[in-house]
């Protein structure tokens, strides 16, 4: 994969370097991205190297940042499976709204986490049905559900929001975004990110060593192989919808317990930079392969752009430019790493 | 129909599939035995692969049965063929390009626990054993290398690793050689001669009915989705007379006199 080079020389150098140039060569679109992060912050420091180096920066990254990861990781299932969710935003929306009202109302918030997964699960199975078996485009018709399920929250609740300060230091909440791991001072690394971490291992597990995983990605590479082959093609990708409910369902649950406010616009500004870091991370458009390490590392380059400009001096009004440039350099990188092959 | 029930392998009974107004398969009535080489015959828009993709579970029949040994089987789809023994190795290899040869080898079928968790080890080293006896001995490739960087006749000893490993019981062989070299195609019927000795059944279709009256024990002609002829190869005394019968049968819709 390394060049094109041919004969005897290119067949040595993989016997003696093989284990570790197969590692490479398996893994070269999630180091790109994870390259482009560290020269990222390297390059943030260098601009302003009182802020880049004190923890609470990371912290302050690390707060909000698990939301996008919880959705990432199933999305890059997604578009293996040669699929596309853009309605997460508003799932994450409805799902949250469910865990809301059943702890508002003094539920326990077990039960309204498990209410959110199932809603959010149900919503992706009504995605999948709308692409797989009515036969829709997954790009428009998850698009119109976007629209359709924030507009069904708009007229449930006309425009108030949901405070539940009462979950503050129950277990749960503690369990859940509390600092467990401390770094300095009082701080630590939010328990979030461990959770969105330990996902995002659940997530490389399933994808690369799961019969699902396997399945999602030769269901992307070529449906009809897959169909003969006697995979559920139908059925696999329903699985991918539901997989991305179950992932906004989650990011909903820990955006309110993180703010402690549930709003009419809960996961509305989520669309773009998750979607952003899906392709940074260096999943391509065309399905069958993708990485969900490197998306989890996509969503931390697009989290830490904001931070790095400010703290680089520039004004607010800088940061959709360096958005546009960072995220455009970071797929001309990935672009190195060869096109379809076929 | 001289196949008798209970001395098949799979026997499909008055099977029809129609696309739009299309009679792709129009009631044919077909089966193997164990260890026969059958040859499956037909111009192009006959039925050859509706028939095939029908055997594989592909496309579910409109109507008729489907007996695996002896029993029917209802709701026939890919993964009950591949659990009734029965492999194809398709004209477009059915292969997943940008996946390793490994996943490719155990596509729908993986070495797996009860948990769905794959045997990574153990599937790589079913596959480096399988190219092995295929004879895969290039060291540019191995079972992680992308089925992409194979050439055409690699590609099908992928996925005829693939029959081999499942020791499919009845291996049906779409269009085996298309494509490949001289010594690729020479390779794939040495493949079909000791499939034949372990006593295992094959389906070939073939575009060469030379290459057809070499390897097939058995001949069914398929016209315009109907069995229009079935004859053992003992009773044909050379491929020019096949070849007749299938002019005949292109002229009028029947063979003359078979």
């Amino acid at each position: 994969m390394f060049g094109s080079g041919t004969g005897g020389g290119q067949q040595i150098a993989r016997e003696d370097a093989s284990g570790l140039v197969k590692w490479l060569r398996n893994n070269r679109r999630a180091l790109t991205s994870t390259l482009f992060l560290i020269v990222m912050l390297i390059g943030f420091t260098m601009a302003n190297t009182d802020v880049f180096t004190q923890f609470k920066t990371y912290r302050s990254v690390m707060i909000a940042l698990p939301v996008s990861i919880f959705l990432v990781v199933p999305l890059v299932f997604v578009v293996t499976a040669g699929e596309i969710d853009l309605s997460f935003p508003s799932v994450v929306g409805l799902a949250s709204y469910a865990f809301v009202s059943i702890v508002d109302q003094g539920g326990d918030p077990l039960i309204g986490i498990a209410a959110a997964l199932v809603v959010g699960a149900a919503l992706g199975f009504v995605n999948g049905i709308l692409v797989v078996r009515i036969g829709l485009s997954a790009l428009v018709a998850t698009l119109g559900m976007n629209f359709f399920l924030r507009g069904f929250i708009n007229i449930l609740v006309e425009g108030f929001s949901i405070a539940i300060p009462e979950v503050r230091g129950s277990l749960i909440h503690t369990l859940m975004t509390d600092d467990t791991i401390i770094i300095a001072g009082n701080q630590g690394i939010p328990n979030q990110m461990l959770w969105a971490l330990a996902f995002t291992a659940l997530g490389v597990f399933l994808y690369n060593r799961h019969s699902f995983g396997v399945r999602v990605h030769c269901v992307g590479d070529n449906p009809e192989s897959a169909a003969e082959m006697g995979i559920d093609v139908d059925r696999t990708r329903i699985l991918v919808f539901v997989f991305t409910g179950i992932g906004a369902a989650l990011a909903g649950v820990f955006s309110v317990m993180i703010n402690f406010v549930w709003w009419p616009t809960t996961g509305d500004g989520l669309l773009l930079p998750v979607l952003a870091g899906l392709f940074v991370g260096g999943t391509p458009t065309w399905g069958g392969i993708g990485t969900v390490f490197g998306g989890m590392i996509g969503t931390s380059i697009v989290a830490f752009i904001e931070t790095g400009v400010i703290a680089a001096g520039l004004t607010g009004f800088f940061t959709q430019f360096f958005y546009g440039l960072i995220i455009i350099l970071s797929l001309i990188f990935q672009r190195f790493n060869g096109g379809r092959v076929r | 129909m001289k196949t008798k029930h209970g001395d098949t392998i799979i026997e499909l009974r008055n099977v029809t599939k129609s696309f739009g107004n299309v009679k792709a398969v129009d009631g044919i009535s077909f089966g193997v035995r164990p260890g026969e080489v059958v040859g499956l015959i037909g111009d192009n828009g006959a039925g050859k692969s509706t028939l095939i993709k029908i055997l594989s579970g592909v496309h579910p029949p409109d109507s008729g049965q489907i007996i695996v040994r002896g029993r029917e089987v209802r709701n026939w789809n890919a993964a009950k063929s591949r659990d009734a023994g029965i492999e194809t190795v398709y004209q477009d290899r059915a292969l997943a390009p940008q996946q390793t040869i490994t996943r490719n080898i155990f596509m729908g079928r993986e070495i797996k626990d009860r948990f769905g968790i794959i045997k990574v080890k153990q599937q790589y080293e079913a596959a480096n054993r399988l190219m092995r006896e295929i004879g895969f001995t290039s060291k540019v490739f191995d079972p992680d290398s992308p089925v992409a960087t194979l050439s055409g006749g690699e590609r099908q000893g992928v996925a005829i690793a693939r029959a081999l490993y499942f020791d499919a019981d009845l291996i049906v062989l779409d269009e085996p050689t298309t494509a490949l070299s001289l010594l690729e195609t020479a390779k794939v019927f040495g493949f079909i001669e000791n499939v034949r000795a372990r006593g295992r059944s094959i389906i070939f279709i073939g575009h060469n009915i030379y290459h057809d009256f070499d390897v097939a024990d058995r001949f069914v002609v398929l016209d315009r989705g109907k069995v229009v002829m079935t004859e053992d190869k003992s009773a044909i005394a050379a491929p020019e007379v096949l070849i007749k019968h299938m002019q005949e049968i292109a002229e009028l819709g029947h063979a003359a006199d078979a």
